[in-house]
């Protein structure tokens, strides 16, 4: 416990682990911190396809598997808790975890985002039971079914596209009339058989009785309500949600500054606090992507460094 | 644990007395790998007042549905056949599946 780190990183997805391999290399005492298991959003991603230098047919299990073996051989240590308080204004900065309490000299702040929800009335008793937010994990139930996927981005169109694999009919539905996914992957969504498209439409509710067995949507340029209701036969279908995230950093509320929940940071991740950085989703900024993630791990780790060397040296 | 499937899913969870918890998983389902070793570890701690099994959902995929099981992970608790609590997706992490568990012991 008398232990101080010279840098914890919070967070174990794709921006910690790049900040523990950079910071363990250059023989910084690190610990990464993860609340439930290694490689955030990225796990559930079957395809890694836009990761410079990824191997071929990389998996997000398989890009994070590697990343946490590469942070472990230069001696970055893990551990499994969840921080539930912080102090960061110090020179020494105290995180309270539910298992452990930690002490470092520098704070990464990686803890990532997290898929935001329709918010509208049935989504959340049914989820599990119809509503998903992770094709990898659900895609099975619906083989040869029906399956709605909502959102117009990168992910709910790429998302939508490994659905085809499983369901007879993919339909994205989209509240604007063009998608905002790469051009790219909007080529291939077009040229998929499988794949249907309703614009203009947004999710108004969810309905069913243990499982999903209908939902109301409206149309929002002529405020036209229609029920889609399940194929007889089928009994459910599956409505896949993808409309953004939402980062993860509730904890750090009236503490680090903030821009609609996302940690503002300078170039140089840098947050309003000396000593504490921020990479990753959790950060405000315009992509966000594996590869910005690990890059912004890389320069916070760097000038955690740095500022240790400004900052402890005797 | 025992691992079920479409023959047995009735015979050790629908007429099985006592509690029994069903860990749903499927084998692309990341979330799933993860937390089963701690499932496995209630398993070793409470195994002898709860029965654990579990069940890969792309081998018996109407009969998870008919349990009206479409997200994974779902970690169900029956008793005496009949489904009285579960966690489903992200409510299903590991100290929240020990605290059901304990409510059955």
């Amino acid at each position: 416990m008398t232990d101080i780190y010279d840098v914890v990183i919070i967070g174990q997805g794709p921006a910690g682990l790049a900040a523990g391999l950079y910071a363990s290399r250059s023989r910084l005492k690190t610990l990464i911190v993860e609340k439930e298991k290694a490689g955030g959003q990225i796990v559930t991603t079957d395809e890694v396809a836009n990761y410079p230098g990824s191997i071929e047919n990389a998996t997000g299990p398989s890009l994070i598997k590697r990343m946490v073996e590469q942070a472990k051989e230069f001696g970055a240590e893990m551990k499994l808790d969840t921080i539930k308080e912080v102090e960061l204004e110090g020179k020494i900065k105290i995180l309270k975890g539910e298992k452990d309490e930690y002490k470092a000299k520098t704070v990464i702040i990686a803890t990532g985002a997290q898929p935001r929800k329709i918010g509208c009335p049935g989504e959340a008793e049914l989820t599990g039971r119809g509503v998903s937010y992770c094709a990898t994990c659900d895609a099975a139930f619906f083989e040869d079914m029906e399956v709605f996927v909502v959102g117009g981005g990168d992910a709910a169109v790429e998302e939508a596209m490994y659905l085809t694999k499983f369901a007879r009919k993919v339909t994205l539905i989209h509240r604007r009339d063009q998608l905002r996914a790469a051009k790219s992957i909007q080529e291939k969504a077009f040229a998929n058989e499988k794949m249907h498209f309703m614009w203009n439409t947004v999710v108004k509710e969810i309905r069913g009785d243990g499982i999903v067995e209908s939902m109301l949507v409206e149309n929002v340029k002529t405020g036209e309500v229609t029920e889609i209701v399940a194929d007889e036969e089928d009994g459910t279908f599956g409505i896949f949600v993808f409309v953004g995230f939402q980062p993860n950093t509730k904890l750090f509320e009236g503490i680090i500054n903030m821009e609609n929940g996302y940690i503002v940071t300078d170039q140089d991740m840098r947050t309003n606090i000396p000593g504490v950085f921020a990479a990753g989703d959790c950060r405000a900024k315009s992509l966000r992507q594996v590869v910005t993630a690990t890059a912004d791990g890389a320069i916070a780790a760097t000038q955690a460094e740095k500022y240790i060397e400004e900052n402890f040296s005797e | 644990m025992i691992e079920l499937n479409k023959d047995n899913f009735e015979e050790e969870v629908l007429k099985a007395e006592g509690p029994v918890l069903v860990d749903y998983w499927g084998p692309t389902c990341e979330p799933c790998k993860a937390l089963m070793p701690h499932v496995h570890a209630l398993a070793e701690k409470y195994g002898d007042k709860v029965k654990f099994a579990s069940l890969d959902i792309t081998k018996a995929r109407r009969l998870a549905i008919k349990q009206k099981v479409l997200g994974l992970p779902a970690i169900i608790i029956y008793k005496d056949g009949q489904e009285v609590e579960r966690l489903s997706e992200s409510q299903a992490t590991a100290e929240a599946v020990e605290e059901m568990v304990k409510k059955y012991i």
